[in-house]
């Protein structure tokens, strides 16, 4: 995990030195591994017949509780977003 | 949408391969995976280093933002147990348990399995696996109905690494820093949460 931080560490000293380079590249690169990155999640959650035959029964379960993570920490995120925002507006106003 | 549906096909498209076995499982064995991964961060680090307004994006967001793995927290256990009540034979601890992984589904699992047993344990790993990719797949709806900080908050544990470029790329890459900031606490938060969970 903290190798993976380095490597975006050593990316971002090199890009800061090479600064006066454009790279239009990069984005593009940037999301062709994003889409070999899921093709890989998809490969291993596929591959691990545990899990594929798990989603049947505790899956259902298991989908409901990440629904109820995910969906409670969305609208987390919504109020902060929000109350950020809407101070931000007050501001400029004054 | 569209970028959605992309998304949505690779990972569709690498459980098919990997189901039936047309591309070897000794790829997924070694850590390819992980090298992908090395090389994405290197190119967002990239991406960020070369761009010159980066430090002026950083120094323009507000310190309220770095509320926000309070919000997550706090977010997914209302939510788990919330639904906790229409779960059979489910408690709401239980619920918040599984919650507590906040997507880092490996070790969350071993560490339920350990103090609640294996089924909830399984629960624990299918929960997040799924917690994690739908903070991949629906990172764009994400932002659309819920606004810029949301898929952080899905993200959870996962938000310093494998789910970062996907926010950087539909939040923004000002959102770096908090986005680093937020999985750095969620991920100390995983195992201080399931074991304090677990006591009960």
């Amino acid at each position: 995990m903290f190798i993976a931080i380095g490597f975006m560490v050593l990316g971002s000293v090199f890009g800061f030195l090479l600064r006066k380079k454009e790279f239009r590249i990069i984005s593009k690169i940037i999301t062709l591994l994003i889409w070999l990155l899921l093709f890989i999640l998809g490969l291993e959650v596929g591959a691990n017949h545990q899990i594929i035959s798990g989603l049947t029964n505790l899956g259902i379960e298991a989908l409901f509780i990440s629904l109820a993570a995910v969906l409670g920490s969305a609208l987390a995120a919504l109020l902060l977003w929000k109350r950020v925002n809407g101070k931000k507006k007050r501001f400029h106003e004054e | 949408m569209k970028s959605s549906i992309v998304i949505v096909s690779f990972f569709v498209l690498g459980i098919l391969s990997g189901y039936f076995e047309i591309i070897r499982l000794s790829i997924v064995d070694t850590d390819i995976g992980f090298y992908a991964l090395c090389c994405l961060m290197f190119f967002v680090g990239l991406s960020l280093g070369n761009d010159s307004d980066t430090l002026k994006r950083f120094a323009m967001i507000n310190p309220q933002f770095y509320l926000l793995p309070v919000a997550t927290i706090v977010g997914t256990l209302l939510g788990c147990a919330i639904i906790s009540l229409i779960l059979p034979g489910r408690s709401a601890i239980e619920a918040m348990v599984v919650g507590s992984g906040f997507g880092y589904y490996s070790l969350s699992s071993i560490f339920i399995t350990e103090y609640k047993g294996a089924e909830l344990g399984t629960i624990a790993l299918l929960s997040n696996i799924l917690r994690e990719i739908m903070a991949l797949l629906f990172a764009p709806l994400f932002v659309k109905y819920f606004g810029r900080l949301a898929p952080i908050s899905v993200g959870g544990a996962t938000t310093m690494d494998t789910t970062l470029p996907i926010i950087l790329k539909f939040s923004g890459k000002e959102f770096a820093v908090i986005s680093v900031f937020h999985g750095f606490v969620l991920d100390l938060s995983v195992p201080i949460l399931v074991t304090l969970f677990s006591s009960f």
